[in-house]
């Protein structure tokens, strides 16, 4: 069961979550309701309303994005080399600690 | 301010104030959990019509009667997520009326709750499709997990579906029924498909594809009525010239009316939706209303509108309790709508008008489109099909007024980047 840490930049609030393999970022955060992850279309990499930035030492380890994923991120508020859409990320025991922020854009 | 602000009755150290949600759609059920993320500490009390813990409707017409998802894949969030939250939920229950002197709901069985500040999110239901021979079985309309559940079963055993009504449900549904192998016609009264809410553009784009896998499309007809067998089942649909199609089964996908029965009922201003301001207020201080039930302005327009979507109930929640809680209101949000039709994923932001100039921006390289509505050098609207970067651009151009070079809009090889003033 990975840990992960989300650090929210509107006020600084952090959150530590256990989370079970094979689910989302972007589900463990709206199944805690982590305010900043919206997810408007439910997962399905449609609304760019569960965008996160991925601690750099982190981001090798996560599977590449899609184009799909790479387009709806090129035009989003506050896009950065580190930025993913959380839905398209998946947690896997390999990401025990991984750490990410809440872009202050989302709030 | 104290007045006009609700937040010292919401966090005050005084006896637990409580805020009452009627309807657990997106609507609702975002209400409630914003209300947490933003330190409400009173009661929560969340009021669902249908007996099943809050979910998702887009996939009803899509995933989910294509037999891919389960009941479970659709609930918004876990069970456990309202117990840990703090939400109550009340599910299988109707509100029957609203008191705005008294600030309480009542119930059929005659109990009552009170609120201190009450969110409408009641809504909107399928228009319906009154025409002799409309009460057989095996005509169906969508909007419900149930209704659902009675068209997945209808669509195999249908042999043939026809679907009244060439809008966004109707087309999804056509779609999955092609791709499982089941002849589908759409009738559409207007003259092309999906004319109140996409271009004559896009219309023409999704005509074909739905033609070349098989769809039969009819356009400028207009449904009179159902014949049936001794079964009372329909066996076909009846056109206004006479026409027979024979079927075994309708989907009726004629548009949405608004849910507003309750607050009309209380008094609130109504107008064929109930009538909120920029912060989802009602006539009434202590009501709110968000969702497809609310009339609701925009950011640069005067009149207003009935949205129908997920991220308008979900902006309009975050406004209402924003303003609840005393808090900095949600940024604007340009309006957006998507939808998916076999491989095809159509995301439109904006509202289209007709007679705008429109920009095409096409890709030959797989099936992707994307019509760029300007005024002069203004982006005001784009549709976009399987172009996610299109979309998103389009999106940010509308909301930041920006200047764009239409020539190079055009031109597919001009990085989206590029295309600015």
């Amino acid at each position: 069961m990975p840990k992960i840490t989300c650090i929210n930049d509107y006020d600084g609030s952090r959150w530590e979550l256990n989370v079970d393999s094979g689910c989302s970022v972007m589900e463990a955060t709206v199944n805690n309701n982590v305010p900043g992850i919206v997810a408007e279309c439910g997962g399905s990499c449609s609304c760019a309303t569960c965008h996160v930035y991925v601690d750099e030492s982190w981001l090798g380890k996560l599977e590449e994005a899609t184009q799909e994923e790479k387009d709806l991120i090129e035009f989003l508020d506050g896009a950065r080399s580190n930025s993913r859409l959380s839905c398209q990320v998946l947690l896997t025991d390999e990401l025990d600690g991984l750490t990410l922020r809440i872009p202050e854009s989302q709030e | 301010m104290g007045n006009d602000s609700y937040s010292e009755a919401m966090l005050g150290d005084g006896p637990r104030s409580r805020v009452v949600i009627v309807g657990a759609g997106h609507g609702g059920a975002n209400a409630a959990a914003f209300l947490r993320q933003k330190g409400f500490g009173g009661e929560v009390i969340l009021i669902g019509e249908e007996p099943v813990m809050p979910y998702q409707r887009p996939p009803l017409s899509k995933a989910y009667i294509a037999d891919h998802m389960s009941v479970e894949d659709l609930y918004l969030k876990p069970t456990q997520f309202y117990r840990d939250q703090g939400i109550e939920l009340r599910l299988g229950t109707r509100v029957a009326e609203v008191n705005p002197e008294g600030k309480f709901v009542s119930f059929s069985d005659g109990t009552t709750l009170e609120y201190d500040v009450l969110i409408l999110a009641t809504g909107a239901a399928p228009r319906s499709l009154d025409v002799p021979g409309s009460d057989l079985t095996g005509i169906q309309e969508l909007r419900t997990i149930a209704d659902a559940g009675r068209l997945r079963d209808l669509i195999p055993s249908s042999g043939h579906l026809v679907v009244v009504g060439g809008g966004y449900i109707g087309l999804e549904v056509a779609a999955v029924c092609q791709t499982n192998g089941v002849r589908v016609t759409v009738i559409e009264r207007e003259d092309r498909l999906l004319a109140r809410v996409a271009s004559v553009e896009l219309s023409k784009v999704l005509t074909a594809y739905h033609q070349e896998r098989g769809t039969n499309i009819l356009t400028s007809d207009s449904v009179v009525g159902f014949a049936g067998g001794a079964d009372g089942a329909v066996r076909s649909v009846i056109l206004s010239d006479g026409t027979e199609i024979a079927c075994g089964g309708v989907l009726t996908g004629i548009g949405a009316v608004p849910c507003d029965a309750l607050a009309c009922g209380a008094g609130l201003h109504c107008d064929n939706g109930i009538v909120v301001d920029e912060q989802s207020r009602t006539s009434d201080r202590w009501i709110f209303a968000i969702g497809d039930v609310t009339r609701r302005p925009l950011p640069n327009r005067t009149d207003l509108f009935r949205m129908e979507s997920i991220p308008s109930a979900v902006e309009q929640a975050g406004q209402a309790v924003a303003a609840i809680m005393g808090g900095p209101q949600p940024k604007p949000e340009v309006p957006w709508f998507w939808s998916d039709q076999f491989n095809l994923k159509l995301k439109m932001a904006g509202l289209v008008h007709e007679g705008e100039e429109v920009i095409a921006r096409n890709s030959l390289e797989g099936f992707k489109i994307a019509f760029f509505h300007v005024r002069g050098e203004n982006v005001v609207a784009v549709e976009t099909i399987n172009s996610p970067g299109e979309f998103m651009a389009g999106k940010r151009f509308i909301e930041k007024n920006a200047r764009v070079d239409l020539t190079k809009l055009a031109d597919s090889s001009v990085p989206l980047q590029g295309v600015l003033v």
